[in-house]
């Protein structure tokens, strides 16, 4: 279709707008960043005067921001290789096998997907604290009170059941006949055939994981156990940290995300379209 | 092998199964029915918990602040599904396409999408700084407009989070349009032309009968997403002015973590909690509605 210039205009300038709107703060805080000068609170410059990265360095010696980093690095990478794992095995089950008290479990399951976490947090906060049988001691504040809450998820053992009941019956079979038993059967054939749906999972596990904020809030109390989320809330009261080196950390705290989501977006677009299509 | 042997092929199945049910039995089951009991509690720190019977939930139904906080999140929920909605609409109808660009400003836009929201609280509290130095208060300079309080005005703080949510939504919502828009037919849009409609007509009578399903899910989405808000609230206000932004679950993380009064905030939980199904089953009895009709 041919556009006329003043339409092309207009479409620029919306183009423009949605860009400024949606990615202008994200160049602010980043330019900012690299500026020498230090900036009043509130302010951001569109450019970096003077670029320097003086308060990366500072807010990794000085913040310690590694720390906080590696901590939610490390809780969100285990996290999700469990949380997908053991989404992975659970489907297996519901979508290719017909056992008695298979609807009652997908039924259990499914039905915590309506669940916010947000409202179970008062006795999920007890049970963490809780003593363990045999161990003598709880999991609070440890890693394993930010990791083992999220490694059930719902929306992945669902999404990954959908595409396993997908699969022709004549693969497994074929295999079977062949001696592979049940845990060659899930490993070399059913999960092979599945690996988009998988990225799917890991990346929505990933995004849903380090945006977590509640969950180590009343996981843990010791401050070098706290992710980046929880962290930030805590550096901006701080009075004597310089505004630069704030927003410094910020951009630190943002990248990963944006890394993940540049690297799995077909993935990430394919999980968005497959919910929009189910309704 | 044993699991070749007839006899024990039934447990296959369950041990697959092991780890999630060990998972969400441990975090998610025991955790609800704890709730559940502790709300017809009176939780104490030393010697046995009381037994009150319904005393905690005819609390909620007199507790004032709990109402200010169930008002604000009404409105929350409202403008966020409404303006949401209608925004992320006109997003997606402004970005449809295959073109190379559009593809790379799509991709560009999201970046709030996947960005932790505590890293969005911080950005937002720089933006509406409410000093002069503020970056939007330095914008309404330019048309000679006074430095705004913004998060420290009550009269505004509410709507300047709603806004951050609205920010964090729109692209998403808009990949979900996106997505519907292609899976339009057409031909439809073809035999409307061929007809001699109109592009509002068009617009009115095929487009967004068939968003329907699109609607559906964005609308769902952003009812529960602001029902159950808590961080985007506490990480930017916290609650504050003034309780001018509380919202249900700030009020409830007060009640339990700050005033330890467990049975109480675990009861007006499960009130949220039940709101929540009642709202999904009511969303899925109209969708199976119109889906008939």
């Amino acid at each position: 279709m041919k556009m006329t210039i003043p339409q092309r205009i207009a479409r620029g300038l919306v183009y423009a707008l949605l860009l400024i709107v949606f990615c202008g703060p994200f160049w602010g805080i980043v330019a900012t960043a690299f500026t020498k000068n230090t900036v009043q609170p509130g302010q951001l410059v569109l450019w970096p005067s003077n670029p320097t990265f003086d308060h990366f360095i500072y807010a990794w010696t000085e913040v310690k921001i590694w720390i906080y980093l590696f901590n939610s690095l490390f809780v969100v990478a285990i996290a999700t290789v469990l949380q997908t794992l053991v989404s992975a095995l659970a489907a297996y089950a519901l979508a290719r096998k017909k056992f008695r008290g298979a609807a009652i479990v997908s039924l259990a399951i499914i039905s915590t997907m309506m669940l916010p976490d947000e409202v179970i947090a008062i006795p999920l906060y007890l049970i963490l604290h809780a003593e363990l049988p045999l161990l003598h001691t709880s999991i609070y504040n440890t890693y394993a009170a930010m990791i083992l809450p999220v490694v059930g998820w719902a929306f992945s053992v669902f999404l990954l059941t959908e595409f396993m009941k997908a699969i022709p019956r004549d693969l497994e079979d074929a295999a079977r006949v062949d001696g592979a038993n049940e845990l060659q059967i899930f490993w070399r054939v059913v999960l092979p055939l599945v690996r988009p749906a998988l990225g799917t999972a890991t990346i929505f596990g990933f995004l849903m994981i380090w945006d977590q904020y509640l969950l180590p809030l009343i996981a843990v109390d010791d401050r070098n156990l706290y992710t980046i989320p929880v962290v930030l809330r805590s550096l901006r009261v701080d009075e004597v940290l310089q505004q630069n080196i704030f927003i410094a950390v910020t951009v630190i705290a943002t990248v990963p995300c944006i890394v993940v989501y540049l690297l799995l977006q077909k993935q990430f677009n394919r999980g968005l379209m497959s919910g929009a299509v189910k309704g | 092998m044993w699991f070749h042997s007839k006899r024990l092929r039934w447990t296959i199945p369950w041990l697959f199964l092991a780890p999630a049910l060990i998972v969400f039995t441990w975090f998610k089951f025991v955790p609800i029915i704890r709730g559940l009991v502790m709300s017809f509690y009176k939780v104490r720190f030393s010697g046995s918990d009381q037994w009150v019977g319904l005393a905690n939930f005819e609390r909620a139904f007199s507790d004032s602040a709990l109402h200010a906080a169930t008002l604000n999140t009404l409105i929350y929920v409202v403008s966020t599904t409404i303006a949401g909605g209608v925004l992320s609409f006109a997003v997606a109808m402004a970005l449809e396409g295959q073109a190379r660009h559009i593809r790379i400003i799509r991709t560009a836009i999201f970046i709030p999408a996947v960005t932790s929201i505590a890293v969005l609280a911080e950005i937002w509290r720089i933006l509406f700084y409410p000093g002069a130095t503020g970056v939007v208060n330095q914008m309404l300079g330019v048309f000679a407009i006074a430095p705004q309080g913004f998060m420290s005005d009550p009269d505004q703080a509410l709507f300047i989070v709603i806004l951050l949510q609205i920010w964090k939504n729109v692209p998403y919502n808009m990949v979900i349009f996106i997505a519907g828009l292609a899976s339009i037919n057409r031909e439809l849009y073809d035999a409307a032309s061929v007809d001699g409609a109109s592009a509002l007509r068009k617009l009115w009578h095929v487009t967004i009968p068939g968003l329907v399903p699109a609607f559906s899910v964005v609308i769902m989405l952003s009812l529960i997403r602001g029902f159950r808000v808590f961080t985007e609230v506490y990480t930017t206000t916290g609650g504050g002015p003034a309780d001018a932004t509380e919202v249900i679950m700030t009020n409830i993380f007060k009640t339990g973590f700050e005033r330890f009064d467990y049975g109480y905030a675990a009861a007006v939980s499960f009130l949220l909690f039940a709101f929540t199904v009642c709202l999904t089953i009511v969303h899925v009895t109209v969708k199976n509605r119109i889906d008939r009709t």
